[in-house]
C-alpha cells in the first residue's frame, strides 16, 4: 500500500481489536496482539481518545470503543426530520415575508428541494417538493456549496451553465461569491438563475455545526429588492428561520 | 410541535392580542394570537394521567385548573405583553372528560374521568336495553358509548358515597373541562357562571341536537338530575369576565377541540371539511344548519353556533390507529428510528408491492363498527420488503379516510371538494399526496399549525368584535402548500378494491364477542 500512513493503519487496528472479542483490553493486551511497542500503542490510543473514539475505563485502566464511534454511523439526519422540524419555521417565514419558503439539501450534483412553503397570497401554486436546483447559481446551492465541501467540489466539478446574463460561471467569481457567503451567513441570487426572480438563502446546521441544508425564500426582484439589493428584513427573516431550525435539530430529542 | 415564541416574536405587531386556552388530554396550553391570526407566544404544561385500573383513565381538575392559571401567565410573560392588551380569552378543550364538583368549595368530588375510559361499558350496555347502541341517537347523534360524558356523570353518582343526594339538593354541578376552566375563570365558588357550549353538550348524550337544550326524557332514562347540568350557550359568546389574574378580560369562546379545529380551518360553508392526523385521526364535515342523521356509522354533532346565529351541523368520523400505526412501526417494530423516517423508508420503493396493513389492532371502527376484527398485513409474497410495509402504513391512513369519506357522502350526499388538514403527520408529504390520490380530491395545508387553539381564538374574537365576520377570518387563511390527485382512475379503483379486500380478511378473528 504505498503511500499509507502507519499511524494510520495502526489506529485502524487498534480499533478493530477493540470492536471485536472481548470488549475492553488492557495496553499490554493491544501492544502484544499487534506487535506493537507499548509507547507506541499508548500514543496512538491517547490520541484516540482526545477524539473520542476510545474510552479508558478509570478502574481497570482497560480500553473499549468510544460513544463518538457510535454517533460518527448515526450522525445522518434523515431528510424527512429535517422537513418535520423545519415546518412551523418556514410557515412563519412565509407569513412574515410574504413570499414562498424553500428548504435545500444537497443530491448528487444540486440542490434537492425538500420542503416549500406557497407564497401567501391566493394565487394557483405548484408544489416544488422534489424538484432540483443547480447549485452554482441559486442561493440555496451557494449557501450548501459556500459550507458543505461536498457541495463545493460538485459545483466546481460540474457544469456551471449561464442561466440568464447574471449567471457568474468563472471558478474565481465564483469563489468570490463564496466567501462573501461565508462572511454573511447568507447568500442572495440576483436574476441569475431566472429572469425577474431573486432569492435570498442562509444554512441549517445540526448538533455538530455540520451544514445539513438551507433554507431561503425566493419572489419577484419588485417585491424582494431595494436599490439592486435584497431587502434587509427579508435577510434577516431568512437568517432568524435558519437558526431557529439549527437550534430545534441542536436538542439531538428526535421524535 | 415546538415552542414557537421566538420566530413569531420578531414580527408580530403590537396588539391587541386573543388568547386561546386548549385543555387537551396530554397537556394545557396557551397561546397568544394577533390580528391576522399569527401566533406570538405559546406556553404549555402537561399535567398527570391517573390509571387506577385497566381502561380506567382520570385526570385530577384541580391540577388541570392550577395548570390552566399558569399557562396563561406564561404566555402573556413570553409575549411580554399585560391583561390589558387581551382583549378576549377563548376556549376549547379534550372533549367529553367529565368533572362533578361541590358549588360551595370548587372542591372536585372525584376525579375527572377522562373520554377514553371505558368503565361505563357495561352500564351503557344496560341502557341500551332492548334497543341497543342507537336508543338515544334519534335525539343526540351518537350511540350509547363509553366515550360520553352522560354516562360518566351517572357512573360518579352511583359510585361516590352520597352523591346522588347532594346533587339532587343543588350542592353538585356538573362540566366537561370547557365549563370547569370557564367556571373556575370567572370567579369559581365567587359567582363562576356555569355554562357550556353547544358542541361540548353535543358530546354529553344528554342533549337533544335539534332544541339544543338538555333533553328531559334521556335524563330521567339516566338517572341525572337537572341541577347539576350548566347552561348550554352559543360557542361565541361572552360568558363573563375573568376574576383574578386575568381580571376583566372577557371569557368569550368554547368550542370542543374537533370543533375548534374545524372552526380555525375556516370551514364555515356547507361541504368544506378538516381532517387533523395525530394519534389518530379525526375528520369533520360542515353539512350547515341541518343535522344530518347517520346510517353509515359517523357522528351527528354541532359544528359551531357563533352567538344567537343559527347553529352550524357537522358529521364526524373518526380512525382509531394513524399516527400510532408509525409509532407501532418505531417502537415495536423498530423499522424506522424517527416518525419522520418512515417516509424516506417508503420513498425508497416505488408502490406497496401488492402489501396492504389493515391497522384493526382494537376492532375496526367507522364505518364498519366491528369489535372482532384485528389487525392484518395481507397480499404478502416473497418480494415484500420492509420498505413496501411503510407504504402500506401510509396508505392505511388514506384509505381509512377515504371509507371516512365516502360515508359521509352517502349521509350528506354532499360531495367533498377539498380536504384541509392538521396536525403532526402533515409534515410528510408523501402521506399527503397519497390521500389526495385516495381521495381524488385536493388535500390543502393551512399556514397554522395550531388550528385548534386559532378556532378558540376566532371565535372569542368574533364574540368581541375583534373580527367582524367569518369572512374577515376566511381572508386570514393561507394556504402553505396543496396535493393534487396525480394517480389514474383504474389504478385508484384497484388499490381501493385490493383494500377493501384486505379489511375483510381483519373481521371475525375474535370468536367470543361475535
Ligand atoms: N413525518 C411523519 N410521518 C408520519 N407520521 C408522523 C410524522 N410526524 C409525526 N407523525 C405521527 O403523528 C403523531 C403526532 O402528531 P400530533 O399531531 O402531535 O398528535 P397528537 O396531537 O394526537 O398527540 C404521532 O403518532 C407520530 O407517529
Amino acid at each position: 500500500m504505498a503511500g499509507s500512513i502507519q499511524s494510520v493503519e495502526r489506529a485502524a487496528a487498534i480499533l478493530r481489536l477493540l470492536a471485536g472479542g472481548e470488549r475492553r483490553l488492557g495496553l499490554t493486551d493491544i501492544a502484544s496482539t499487534l506487535g506493537l511497542a507499548k509507547g507506541t500503542a499508548h500514543g496512538i490510543l491517547r490520541t484516540l481518545q482526545q477524539e473520542g473514539f476510545v474510552e479508558q475505563d478509570t478502574a481497570s485502566g482497560r480500553y473499549q470503543l468510544g460513544a463518538e464511534l457510535l454517533r460518527l454511523g448515526n450522525s445522518y439526519l434523515d431528510v424527512h426530520e429535517l422537513r418535520a422540524r423545519a415546518l412551523v419555521w418556514t410557515d412563519d417565514l412565509a407569513r412574515s415575508s410574504g413570499e414562498s419558503v424553500y428548504l435545500g439539501v444537497l443530491h448528487q450534483q444540486g440542490v434537492l428541494i425538500v420542503h416549500h412553503v406557497f407564497r401567501p397570497d391566493d394565487s394557483r401554486q405548484v408544489l416544488e417538493i422534489g424538484a432540483m436546483q443547480p447549485l452554482h447559481c441559486t442561493a440555496l446551492g451557494k449557501v450548501l456549496a459556500a459550507y458543505d465541501p461536498v457541495a463545493h467540489s460538485e459545483a466546481l466539478e460540474g457544469a456551471r451553465e449561464e442561466f440568464t446574463p447574471r449567471t457568474l460561471t468563472a471558478v474565481p467569481d465564483f469563489e468570490a461569491v463564496l466567501d462573501l457567503t461565508r462572511a454573511r451567513g447568507w447568500a442572495v441570487d440576483l436574476e441569475e438563475t431566472w429572469d425577474g426572480v431573486a432569492s435570498v438563502a442562509a444554512p441549517i446546521h445540526d448538533r455538530r455545526r455540520m451544514p445539513v441544508g438551507a433554507v431561503g425564500i425566493t419572489g419577484a426582484v419588485e417585491r424582494m429588492c431595494e436599490n439592486g439589493e435584497v431587502r434587509a428584513r427579508l435577510v434577516a427573516a431568512v437568517r432568524d428561520c435558519a437558526r431557529s431550525v439549527s437550534r430545534d435539530l441542536g436538542g439531538g430529542r428526535f421524535q | 410541535m415546538t415552542d414557537t415564541t421566538e420566530a413569531a416574536a420578531s414580527s408580530h405587531g403590537t396588539g391587541p392580542f386573543i388568547a386561546a386556552i386548549d385543555q387537551g388530554t396530554t397537556s394545557s396550553r396557551c397561546i397568544v394570537f394577533d390580528r391576522d391570526g399569527r401566533i406570538v407566544a405559546v406556553d404549555q404544561k402537561e399535567h398527570e394521567q391517573i390509571f387506577p385500573k385497566p381502561g380506567w383513565v382520570e385526570h385530577d381538575a384541580a391540577e388541570i385548573w392550577t395548570n390552566v392559571q399558569e399557562v396563561v401567565a406564561g404566555a402573556l410573560d413570553k409575549a411580554g405583553i399585560t391583561t390589558a392588551d387581551v382583549k378576549a380569552l377563548g376556549i376549547t378543550n379534550q372533549r367529553e372528560t367529565t368533572v362533578l364538583w361541590d358549588k360551595a368549595t370548587g372542591e372536585p368530588v372525584h376525579n375527572a374521568i377522562v373520554w377514553q375510559d371505558t368503565r361505563t361499558d357495561g352500564l351503557c350496555k344496560e341502557l341500551g336495553r332492548n334497543v341497543g347502541q342507537d336508543r338515544f341517537r334519534r335525539e343526540t347523534g351518537l350511540p350509547l358509548a363509553s366515550y360520553f360524558a352522560g354516562p360518566k356523570i351517572r357512573w360518579m353518582l352511583d359510585n361516590v358515597e352520597g352523591l346522588r343526594e347532594r346533587a339532587e339538593a343543588g350542592e353538585i354541578l356538573f362540566g366537561t373541562m370547557d365549563s370547569w376552566v370557564i367556571w373556575n375563570l370567572t370567579g369559581g365558588a365567587q359567582g363562576g357562571v356555569h355554562v357550556t357550549d353547544v358542541t361540548n353538550a353535543s358530546r354529553t348524550l344528554l342533549m337533544n341536537l335539534r332544541t339544543l337544550d338538555w333533553d328531559d326524557k334521556i335524563l330521567s332514562s339516566m338517572e341525572i338530575p337537572a341541577a347539576v347540568l350548566p347552561e348550554i350557550r352559543s360557542s361565541a359568546e361572552v360568558y363573563g369576565t375573568a376574576k383574578g389574574a386575568l381580571e376583566g378580560v372577557p371569557v368569550a369562546s368554547a368550542l370542543g377541540d374537533q370543533q375548534a379545529a374545524l372552526f380555525g380551518q375556516t370551514c364555515f360553508s356547507k361541504g368544506e371539511a378538516k381532517s387533523t392526523y395525530g394519534t389518530g385521526t379525526f375528520l369533520l364535515l360542515n353539512t350547515g344548519d341541518e343535522p344530518v342523521n347517520s346510517y353509515n356509522g359517523l357522528l351527528t354533532t354541532v359544528g359551531y353556533r357563533i352567538g344567537d346565529q343559527k347553529p352550524v351541523y357537522a358529521l364526524e368520523g373518526s380512525i382509531a390507529v394513524t399516527g400510532s400505526l408509525v409509532q407501532w412501526m418505531r417502537d415495536q417494530m423498530g423499522l424506522i428510528k424517527s416518525a419522520a423516517e418512515i417516509e424516506t423508508l417508503a420513498m425508497s420503493v416505488e408502490d406497496n408491492g401488492g402489501a396492504y396493513f389493515v391497522p384493526a389492532f382494537s376492532g375496526l371502527f367507522a364505518p364498519y363498527w366491528r369489535s372482532d376484527a384485528r389487525g392484518v398485513i395481507a397480499g404478502l409474497t416473497r418480494y415484500v420488503t420492509k420498505a413496501h410495509i411503510a407504504r402500506a402504513v401510509l396508505e392505511a391512513t388514506a384509505w381509512q379516510t377515504r371509507e371516512i369519506v365516502d360515508a359521509m357522502n352517502k349521509d350528506s350526499g354532499v360531495e367533498l371538494t377539498s380536504l384541509k388538514v392538521d396536525g403532526g403527520m402533515t409534515s410528510n408529504n408523501l402521506l399527503m399526496q397519497t390521500i389526495a390520490d385516495a381521495l381524488d380530491a385536493p388535500v390543502v395545508r393551512p399556514m397554522v399549525a395550531e388550528t385548534t387553539c386559532l378556532g378558540a381564538a376566532y371565535a372569542a374574537g368574533l364574540a368581541v368584535g375583534f373580527w367582524q365576520d367569518t369572512d374577515e377570518l376566511r381572508a386570514n387563511w393561507r394556504r402553505a402548500a396543496e396535493w393534487t390527485p396525480r394517480m389514474d382512475a383504474a389504478d385508484r379503483d384497484r388499490e381501493y378494491k385490493n383494500w377493501l379486500k384486505a379489511v375483510e380478511r381483519t373481521m371475525g378473528w375474535i370468536e367470543e364477542e361475535h
